[in-house]
């Protein structure tokens, strides 16, 4: 099967993103009102070739664990969506 | 006398790798060996030191990448049988995200590249980079980097000051926790921790940007005889 990726990364809760901060003020500083809790984090897309589903997914996650997030300050989530070939 | 050989790892993005040439030769009997990252085996080095820069590009996160390189394979293998590794600036990231010290580096609190020199508190003499300072003693390294906010969770910080494993803290010129002393927000003010073991150590701070006093500073010469004296 061919499947099409999406990785989403962000900090923990609770774990400081001056990113995240710095964004917030600067939209509340050009006049927009309410903004919290703004975090800022990746997003990585990529396509994969593999047998089944199952062994796809847990490609990507242990792809996630190793190297594309680190576990101690990050957490991911990610979604495999199949294509026909 | 023999010669202690000390292998400088080199990354695509290392940029302090001859500062620690020059740091390493300075000490006696020492002699730096270049080790390219692409390399798989130490070259017969009894001391490894993984020196600053931006490996990669500083791609994902920092030392993500790096820690894959074919070398950091036999330096893993080297730090698990008990050989000394020091780990300066993007090698202390490196060294995080190879599982070889705990927790991770994140970016500065103040999102800016921090650059200048940084007074530091030796917080325990009793390792083998260290037996060249007094506990207590505030020493004087250059900092320079954008993620030096060390984080790692509560428990495992519970630990290494229980274990006296916080070599490093930021503080003040008078040693004192002062405004500003800490450059880039790392929780309990932690410039550098060393393993359980005591063989690896890793700080933000740059012991090879202090081995002069006409450049301000010559406190880091120590580590770099400790590491050599552990080595040989």
């Amino acid at each position: 099967m061919k499947a099409r990726v999406e990785v989403h990364i962000q900090l923990k809760p609770g774990m400081l993103d001056p990113q995240g901060e710095t964004l917030e003020h600067a939209l509340t500083a050009i006049g927009y009102e309410g903004v919290r809790s703004m975090r800022v984090g990746k997003w990585i897309t990529f396509e994969i070739e593999g047998d089944e589903s199952d062994a796809v997914e847990s490609q990507v996650e242990e792809m996630c664990d190793r190297l594309l997030a680190n576990p101690i300050i990050e957490r991911y989530e990610y979604h495999v969506m199949r294509e026909e070939s | 006398m023999t010669q202690v050989p000390i292998g400088i790892v080199r990354f695509p993005g290392t940029n302090c790798d001859q500062d620690v040439f020059d740091a390493v030769a300075a000490v006696e009997r020492a002699c730096p060996v270049w080790l390219w990252h692409k390399e798989t085996d130490l070259q017969g080095a009894k001391g490894v030191v993984l020196a600053g820069g931006f490996s990669y590009g500083d791609y994902l996160r920092a030392g993500a990448i790096a820690r894959f390189s074919p070398i950091m394979e036999e330096v893993v293998r080297f730090a698990v049988d008990g050989g000394p590794v020091l780990g300066i600036c993007n090698g202390f990231q490196i060294l995080t995200e190879a599982g070889l010290l705990p927790g991770a580096l994140m970016r500065n609190d103040r999102l800016t590249f921090v650059c200048r020199p940084q007074s530091l508190k030796v917080e325990t003499a009793d390792t083998l980079f260290t037996r060249q300072y007094e506990r207590g003693q505030v020493i004087s390294f250059p900092v320079a980097h954008a993620e030096g906010n060390f984080a790692a969770d509560p428990a495992m910080i519970d630990r290494l000051e229980d274990e006296c494993r916080v070599v490093f803290r930021y503080v003040d010129d008078r040693g004192g926790k002062g405004l500003d002393a800490n450059p880039n927000g790392s929780i309990n003010d932690i410039a550098g921790v060393i393993n359980e073991r005591g063989n690896v150590l890793g700080l933000m701070p740059h012991p090879d940007r202090a081995m002069d006093r006409m450049l301000g500073s010559a406190d880091g010469r120590g580590i770099f005889q400790g590491l050599v004296e552990a080595a040989a």
